[in-house]
Formats: structure tokens, C-alpha cells, sequence
């Protein structure tokens, strides 16, 4: 093969990139790690900055990580000892993390000790009489007004609706169906997640009472009843709404020209709406190798009062440091005032690790009794249930011997059987003339095993064991024994395995027959060789294939939205109500499936396009010329020649589609009430946001990994051998 | 129906017009989240509005400026490009020597190395991220683009492998059997025969896995230890906070990212269409 010279000279530039990575630090260093961007970013480059200049001594090495990889980034890097010497997050780990042994109790500098914070920020970061970490900032919703149409801040509830009624769309918004965003209206109504000793309190009549609350908002048109951020920032930013519940991230959403106002919540029906208060702090990992004096002067820097300023001036954060917040450049931020006067008016949420197991089945009582599914008591006594399934301690440990025997026998039988097969065919005979084909395949089969194959049966094993605290315990077959007997709910309920299985069974037929559907007519318009503007079309049709599916999942989304998407505004034009899409499973379902056939679809035309182009024109017109009409010569000329190119794409994008997670996880979110949800996104669920239970997430894994095999088992034994697929 | 009538009807607008009005509204229902990525990388600053018309009302680009004016997106820029390259060569190589062991040679495993590779497209990724981060670090793999590059090319592999079997089959085997016969070995038969033939496939291997790398961000994430050895989707996703998201910024990133895949698509349509498919058909 002839290079073309230009790729020549790549290949130094591109060893030269490789190499470019690691090289290791020479002086001593600190290494920070983050998730803040915007503004906030900026003030931390700026303090981290001044204390090089100030520093000479060591290094700082700040790494901002995504939002969305930063919780597992640190949950993988940590324990490994390859995590930072401090890193920010906001104080509700402390509990979880002390006890997983991420965490070493915070170092205070001299000159900035416990007692130059304020005291709720401070509380917050306690955990088991140890402080956790050192606070930075403190974050909770307060009310933002729109000057132009609300001059005024109004601080009552009843007044906010008297004054909102008229001036846009609606009187408020604030994201109603997420239970961060409600626990002003819990606290005002009494409510608690968890009670003193972290059990779950979801039943009390405080919660009951708030959420009709919720309701009655929603209900009578005072806020939208579907919202998310992006949705109340831009109603704020079109002036379509005067009022909005929100933190400190909002400033930077707010359009330049709009004219607002910060001020506590009001409050509701004569009591005091307290959010919960988030504090952002300096937590130091365990196992970080850089020197107290070093890590104590990066402390100082942040969350001294110098770097406190820095930070309220720059990145607009509310501080706990008490004696920067009379800083006359602080102070006199009357925005900052207003998000500082909220903070103590504000519960801190729990940092004990139990309020895990709490924001999954609050959120989806609030839904169900927004969308007027279920009655306040209804919906609070299931999402009890949910949370005391999601806190039930691990199984009791068994013994390993008789699994090792168990697998000391399989091991034999397996070797013994392919002893009694091979008998007499002369093995190694037969391999040593296939060395050849070993030595072609080896290399990709070297690269699969290694890091395919290993990570998932290393994944597999855990399935054995149940996990907490960073602790794995050896429980034998009972995560499998749970989940397959539905310990804990109903075989009907939508935690239960075979109820997300029959969903998932759906999803995937309903996909694949659309996918191949839509592939296969599309494909036979476009197979005319006379067809204009052809090559325009198809290239048009492959654009949901190349765009990356995290972004146009995300705008599906928002199509879908029940107020403001673009699908309900086509319906309206053509005379029917709007639908409430994530309200019910079969429009739910109905949307996950139009994303993802949107995506799925421009695959299977291409395989048929393939197809089709090597079928031979003259049979079809053989039977034309026999006076078979359309349908016949698709049917039974067309179809028969495009089974055996079909078949295997349709065997794989089944695989793909029964896994498919990122559509179930980016739009419909397993709405409503985790119905929705497919066996895949259920494992990512129980392993990442309940409580880390990775050994039962492992067990759902590897019942899917069994399912698939099976499936392609039946299908190669149908299809005789299934060809190509082997 | 004389033969001429026949082409007459293929050729002119009148015989088609029912395709295209079935066409023209499925090509725009299927742009229209597209067009609205392209609107919200158009629209300067928070000033998005809500309406269902995908066509911007005021384009500006400060999104893009902003974006490209960032030092740090040339490097990740340049470390998209690098791990997705090698990620193409490696995934290649390894892809076509697997699947001409699978086409051409017989030995005993051979059935099940092909199982094996379709059971692989059935392993959730769920359980075996963090296996696969300890086995990153234990090789001391992590913080190093080899590393990215590794898990890549073998994510990419079984689909590949599968793919370029079929059409390798539908080569006839008489060409190599008569430069065996010319004293030619089975390395110069590889790659002086087969895989020149293979141009099609190779294609459709080299967008595949190109896509997987170009696209991924968990891993990289991840595994990288420096800002300057991100790849551009996590630069991307950068922009989504946990309670906000700078839209603008992360839809005229998607575009930017978006963009080679889809020149890549253009470029290889035809390649595409024939390598995918047209070995299990003839074979």
C-alpha cells in the first residue's frame, strides 16, 4: 500500500503526543481538583494564581473535572491513592465518604480557624464529631425578582401570587418537581427526609401537606408544572415570568439587560420557607501525598479571608467566612446580602450517608402527586417503602466453600467435555496447522481479553458479594435470589425485576421494528437508480448518526416538554390538546422510542441500501414482466434476497438496543415513577445513586448479560447457525 | 409496457413526485433537533426564546468565537485527533488481521473466537467501569493516551472484526490461490490481494472507529489527569453543571465536534454503503 507522504509525517507528531503526558511532576505539588465553571472558575484560577506568586516552594496542579464525571472520578481514583490531596464538593459526602474511608478529617490554618466560619456551614460538615472539610461558600435557593415587571420583592407566598397573576405566562417558576427545589415548601410545612437517628421520615403530615402544596400550585396555574433550568431561565430571560426560585448558579444565566433582584423566599401561609443549604468545601482525600504545610497554605489561600473576597467579588459565591463577608466589597453586594441573609434561614441538607436513599423515591412522590396520579398519603407511604428498600441492610455473609467447589467441579466438567470432544480428532494436530490463524487473530484477541474480557468478569464476580463502606462482603447467590424473587415489591411494581424486564423486552422489539421498518422503506425509495435529488436525501438521513446522541437526546427532551416543547406546539396547530409526555408510561415510552428510532433508523437504511444494491435487478423485473404486482415482488423476491444481510443487523441492533442506556437515562428518565426504565439504566441506578450497592447493580448486569445470550443463542439456532454471527 | 415507457416514467419529476412528498417531510422531521442545535449555537448570550421554529432570529457567533478563542480547545483539540487517528490505525490493523484469521484459516476455536466477539457487544459497561480503571492502573496506563487509545480500538474491534469477515468471504479465493501457486506468502497475499479489494469495508472499520473515540468522554474524563490531556467531548461536557448549563457554548461545541464525523459520512457515503453489508449478501 502507498502512504500518502503527508501521513508520514504524522506518525512522529502523533508518538510525540502520546509521550507528551506523562511526564511525572518534579517539585512538590498539591493537586486540586474541581467541577466549577464560569465565573466561579475564574475566581479559584485567580486565587490559586496569587499563591504561586506568593508560594514559591511547591506547585498547585488544578484539574477542573465535567459535573458529570466528577462524583465517579473521585469514587474511582480515591481508593486507588490516584485521587487529589484536596478537592471541592459540597458537604452532604461527608457522611458517606468518612465512612467508605475517602476522607481525612479537614486541617484548619492557623490564621483561619474553625471558629472564622459561620457556625450552620461549620455544622454541616460534621459527621460522627469529626469536621470534614472546610467550608468555601454556601448555596441555597433564594427569590429572584424581574425589576421591570415586579419592582418589589413580595414575602409571602399569597402576596407573590396576588402580584404575579397577569404580569407573564405564570406568576413563578422554579423547577416544582425536583425535591432540592421543594424542601423550602417541606420545611415550611414541617417536613423532614430523615429523622434523628437518619430513618427515613417520608409519611409525616408536614410532607404530606407540602406536597399537596406543591400540587395546588401546579394545578392552578401558578407555576408550570414540567420544568427544568434551562426552561425557568429562559422564561425568566423572555420576561414571560416576574418570579423565580433559584440559587446562585442562575446569575450567570440572566441576560445581561434584565434588571432583578435577590431576596429571601417568601413565606407561606405566616411560616418561613427554609431551603436546604448547600456548603461547598475543601475536603482533604485520604491517601494524598502532599505535606500538611503545603496542603495548609492551598486552605489558607481558598477559604481565608483574602480568597474568601476574591471569590465573593469574582465568582459571586456567598461565603462562610464571616469576617470576609463584612469586607466592604462584599457587603455591599446586595445580591450576596440576600443569598447570606437565605443562609440562615436555611436547613442544611443531611450529610448523613441514609439521604442517598431518600432523592429517588422523594422525587417521585412529588411527580406522582404534581400530576395528580396519587393522593399526598399515597405517595408519601410508597416512597417510604422505596427508601427503606433502597436502606435494607446487605444479606447475611455465606460461606465460600461451597461455591469454590461448585466452581472446582464446573471447572472440570468443562475441561472433561472438551477432552471427551476433541478425543481421537487429533487436537493438537489440528492446531499446530491452524498456528496461522492464531497468529492473525492473536493480537485483537490479546487487546479483548485484557480489556474487555477481564474488567467484565472481574464486574461479574462482584455480583457475588454486596458492598458497603468501601467494604465487599461475600453473600453467594442472594443478590440474585433477591432481585429475581422481587424481594421488597410486587412482581407488578416498577422496581421489580420482571415488570423493568417486560418493559425492556418491549422497548427493544418496538425499536428494532421501527429501526428496520424505517430503514427498509426508506431504502427502497431511495434505491432508484433515476431518483433525483437521491444523494441529497440520503446524506440528510444519516445526519441523526453522526451527531453525537448525549446533545440530540437532550433536545428530544425538551421537544417533548409538556408547556413549551416543539412537538406539543405541532399538535396544537393541528387541533389537539398538548400531552403531559412524561406524565404516563405509554406517551413516556412513546417518546423514548421516537428518539430513538430518530436514531436508530439511518443505520438500517445504509446496511439496506447495501443490500438492495447487490440484489439483481433482472429478478425483480423477471417478475415483473410475470405480472407480480408490487407487494408479491417485495414480498417474495425482494425480502427472501435481503433476509440473509438483515438478519445479522437486526440480531446486533437488538444487542445494542437492549442496552441502549443513554436515551432511558438523557429523556424520559424512567418517568413516571421509574416505569420506564429498562434493566440497564435500573443497574446504572442501584450502582451510582442508591447507595452504591454495586454487588446487587453487578447481579442485574450480569441477568442481562445471561438474557442477551440466551436470546442470540435462540435466534442463531433458528436461523440455522446464524451465518456471520457465528 | 414497452421497455422505453419504462425508463421515460423512472426519469421525469411525474413519476416520482409521490417519493418525495414522502421524503421531503421525513428529511425535515428528521433535521429538525438538528436545526435546533445549530439555533442554540446561533443564538448569542441567555437570549434563547421558546417557540417551535427551528430557524435562528439572530445569529451571532460569539458562541464559536469564544470557543475557538480558548488555547485550551486547540490541545484538546489536538488530542481528539491524535487518540482518534491512532485509535482508526490500531483498530484497523487488529480488526483485519482478526477477521482474515476468522475468513481464511481453519483451526479449533475458531467458532467460538467468533462467539466470542458477538458476546462481548453484550457486556454491560455499567459493572466494568471501575474494574477497567483499577486494570488502567495497575498496567500504569492511566494518564496516558495509549491507555484512552486501548480502550477504544478493542471496544471498537468485535463489530469490526464481524463486519469485515462477511466481506473478506465475498472475495474469490482463486486470485490468492494462484499467488500461492506464484510462491507469494499468506502476508503478502493480506496485504498486497486482500485487503486492497477490502477498500469499502476498511472504510466503514476506519469511521467506526474513529467514531467511538472521536465521540467518548467517561472514560477520558476519567482517566486523564491534566485539562491539557482531555479530549474535546469532555471540554464539551464541561459546560453542563450540575444545576445549570451553558447551552449556547455546549451546542456550538456539539456542532464543532460533529462536524469532521459528518464530512467523514460524506466523503465515505458510498464506501459505506457497500462495505457494510454487501459481504453477507453475496456470501
Amino acid at each position: 500500500m502507498v502512504y500518502h507522504p503527508g501521513v508520514r509525517r504524522l506518525v512522529p507528531l502523533l508518538i510525540l503526543g502520546f509521550l507528551g503526558c506523562s511526564t511525572p511532576p518534579a517539585a512538590p505539588t498539591v493537586t486540586l481538583w474541581h467541577a466549577y465553571r464560569g465565573e466561579e472558575r475564574v475566581a479559584l484560577d485567580e486565587v490559586i494564581e496569587r499563591l504561586r506568586a506568593t508560594e514559591p516552594g511547591f506547585d498547585v496542579e488544578v484539574l477542573a473535572v465535567p459535573s458529570k464525571a466528577y462524583r465517579s472520578r473521585l469514587m474511582s481514583a480515591v481508593p486507588r491513592g490516584n485521587g487529589p490531596d484536596l478537592f471541592i464538593q459540597a458537604h452532604e459526602v461527608a457522611g458517606e465518604w468518612s465512612n467508605s474511608k475517602m476522607l481525612r478529617p479537614a486541617l484548619f490554618p492557623a490564621t483561619t480557624g474553625p471558629d472564622a466560619f459561620a457556625e450552620p456551614a461549620l455544622d454541616a460538615l460534621r459527621f460522627r464529631g469529626e469536621t470534614w472539610g472546610v467550608p468555601l461558600a454556601v448555596k441555597s435557593l433564594a427569590l429572584f425578582h424581574n425589576k421591570a415587571m415586579a419592582p418589589t420583592a413580595p414575602t409571602s407566598m399569597e402576596e407573590l401570587i396576588a402580584a404575579g397573576r397577569g404580569l407573564g405566562k405564570v406568576p413563578l417558576a422554579y423547577e416544582v418537581g425536583e425535591f432540592y427545589h421543594h424542601a423550602g415548601l417541606l420545611h415550611a410545612f414541617g417536613g423532614r427526609p430523615l429523622d434523628e437517628d437518619g430513618r427515613p421520615e417520608l409519611t409525616s403530615q408536614g410532607v404530606q401537606d407540602s406536597l399537596a402544596y406543591a400540587a395546588m400550585l401546579a394545578g392552578d396555574g401558578i407555576v408550570p408544572g414540567e420544568s427544568d433550568g434551562a426552561l425557568v431561565a429562559t422564561l425568566f430571560n423572555q420576561g414571560e415570568v416576574p418570579f423565580v426560585f433559584n440559587g446562585p448558579w442562575f446569575l450567570g444565566e440572566i441576560r445581561a439587560d434584565i434588571e432583578y433582584g435577590v431576596a429571601p423566599l417568601p413565606t407561606v401561609q405566616g411560616k418561613a420557607m427554609k431551603p436546604f443549604l448547600t456548603v461547598e468545601a475543601l475536603f482533604r482525600a485520604n491517601h494524598g501525598t502532599a505535606a500538611d504545610a503545603h496542603v495548609l497554605a492551598v486552605v489558607e489561600a481558598l477559604a481565608g479571608r483574602e480568597g474568601s473576597v476574591t471569590r465573593a467579588v469574582t465568582g459571586r459565591q456567598a461565603l462562610a467566612h464571616l469576617d470576609a463577608q463584612r469586607d466592604p466589597a462584599v457587603a455591599g453586594d446586595a445580591v450576596l446580602a440576600a443569598f447570606s441573609a437565605q443562609a440562615l434561614q436555611a436547613v442544611p441538607m443531611p450529610n448523613r450517608p441514609e439521604m442517598g436513599a431518600i432523592w429517588e423515591p422523594a422525587s417521585a412522590a412529588l411527580r406522582n402527586v404534581l400530576r395528580g396520579a396519587k393522593t399526598p398519603a399515597e405517595a408519601t407511604a410508597e416512597a417510604q417503602r422505596m427508601a427503606e428498600s433502597f436502606l435494607k441492610p446487605p444479606p447475611d455473609p455465606a460461606n465460600p466453600a461451597p461455591y469454590l467447589l461448585l466452581l472446582g467441579f464446573l471447572t472440570l466438567a468443562g475441561a472433561a467435555s472438551i477432552v471427551q470432544k476433541t478425543r481421537g480428532t487429533n487436537l493438537l494436530a489440528r492446531m499446530k496447522a491452524g498456528r496461522d490463524g492464531y497468529a492473525y487473530a492473536a493480537p485483537a484477541f490479546v487487546g479483548m481479553i485484557s480489556v474487555v474480557f477481564l474488567p467484565f468478569v472481574v464486574g461479574a464476580a462482584v455480583s457475588l458479594f454486596a458492598h458497603k463502606d468501601a467494604e465487599f462482603t461475600f453473600v453467594g447467590l442472594k443478590n440474585f435470589w433477591s432481585i429475581l424473587t422481587s424481594e421488597g415489591y410486587g412482581f407488578t411494581d416498577p422496581k421489580s425485576f420482571w415488570f423493568t424486564l417486560v418493559v425492556t423486552v418491549g422497548w427493544t422489539f418496538a425499536n428494532v421494528a421501527l429501526h428496520a421498518g424505517l430503514g427498509l422503506g426508506l431504502a427502497l425509495l431511495l434505491r432508484d437508480p433515476w431518483m433525483k435529488l437521491k444523494g441529497v436525501y440520503r446524506v440528510l438521513l444519516i445526519v441523526p448518526w453522526a451527531v453525537p446522541n448525549y446533545i440530540t437526546a437532550l433536545i428530544w427532551r425538551g421537544m417533548f416538554n409538556e408547556q413549551f416543547g416543539a412537538i406539543n406546539g405541532l399538535l396544537e396547530l393541528v387541533g389537539v390538546d398538548r400531552v403531559a409526555w412524561f406524565s404516563s408510561f405509554a406517551t413516556s415510552f412513546a417518546a423514548n422510542l421516537t428518539t430513538n428510532t430518530w436514531l436508530g433508523f439511518p443505520f438500517m437504511m445504509v446496511v439496506t441500501l447495501g443490500a438492495l444494491s447487490a440484489i439483481p435487478r433482472d429478478l425483480e423485473e423477471a417478475a415483473e414482466v410475470d405480472g407480480a404486482g408490487a407487494w408479491l415482488r417485495f414480498r417474495h423476491v425482494t425480502l427472501p434476497l435481503l433476509k440473509p444481510a438483515l438478519l445479522p443487523a437486526i440480531i446486533l441492533g437488538s444487542v445494542w438496543t437492549f442496552n441502549m442506556f443513554n436515551i432511558i437515562y438523557l429523556v424520559s428518565t424512567g418517568e413516571p415513577n421509574g416505569s420506564t426504565e429498562i434493566l440497564i439504566s435500573e443497574a446504572y441506578k442501584w450502582a451510582f445513586e442508591r447507595q452504591s450497592q454495586y454487588g446487587y447493580a453487578s447481579a442485574y448486569a450480569v441477568l442481562v448479560f445471561g438474557i442477551l445470550w440466551l436470546y442470540t443463542r435462540g435466534t442463531a439456532r433458528l436461523t440455522g447457525g446464524g451465518g456471520a454471527l457465528g | 409496457m414497452s421497455r422505453n415507457e419504462h425508463v421515460d416514467r423512472r426519469a421525469t419529476w411525474a413519476g416520482q413526485w409521490w417519493k418525495h412528498a414522502l421524503l421531503v417531510p421525513l428529511t425535515l422531521a428528521t433535521l429538525y433537533p438538528v436545526l435546533w442545535v445549530v439555533k442554540m449555537a446561533l443564538t448569542p448570550g441567555e437570549s434563547f426564546e421558546l417557540s417551535a421554529n427551528p430557524i435562528p432570529t439572530e445569529i451571532s457567533f460569539e458562541n464559536f468565537a469564544t470557543l475557538l478563542g480558548q488555547e485550551l480547545f486547540w490541545r484538546q483539540l489536538w488530542n481528539s485527533i491524535v487518540v482518534a487517528a491512532t485509535t482508526t490505525v490500531v483498530g484497523i490493523t487488529l480488526s483485519c488481521t482478526a477477521a482474515y484469521a476468522f475468513s481464511r484459516f481453519s483451526f479449533p476455536g475458531r467458532q467460538a473466537g467468533m462467539s466470542a466477539l458477538l458476546i462481548t457487544q453484550m457486556f454491560p459497561g455499567v459493572i466494568m467501569a471501575i474494574p477497567l480503571y483499577i486494570l488502567m492502573d495497575v498496567t500504569g496506563l492511566l494518564n496516558s493516551l495509549m491507555g484512552l487509545t486501548l480502550c477504544y480500538s478493542t471496544t471498537a474491534i468485535p463489530f469490526c472484526v464481524w463486519m469485515l469477515k462477511g466481506y473478506f468471504d465475498t472475495i474469490p479465493k482463486d486470485l490468492e490461490e494462484a499467488a500461492v501457486l506464484d510462491g507469494a506468502s499468506r502476508w503478502t497475499i493480506f496485504t498486497k490481494i486482500v485487503l486492497p479489494l477490502s477498500k469499502p469495508a476498511i472504510a466503514v472499520t476506519a469511521l467506526f472507529s474513529f467514531m467511538t473515540a472521536w465521540n467518548e468522554f467517561i472514560l477520558a474524563a476519567t482517566f486523564m489527569s491534566k485539562e491539557s490531556a482531555f479530549t474535546l467531548p469532555v471540554a464539551l461536557q464541561a459546560f453542563v453543571g450540575d444545576r445549570s448549563t451553558d447551552w449556547g457554548l455546549f451546542a456550538a461545541g456539539a456542532i464543532l465536534v460533529s462536524v469532521p464525523v459528518m464530512a467523514l459520512f460524506f466523503a465515505l457515503q458510498k464506501q459505506l454503503v457497500e462495505g457494510l453489508t454487501a459481504g453477507s449478501v453475496k456470501g
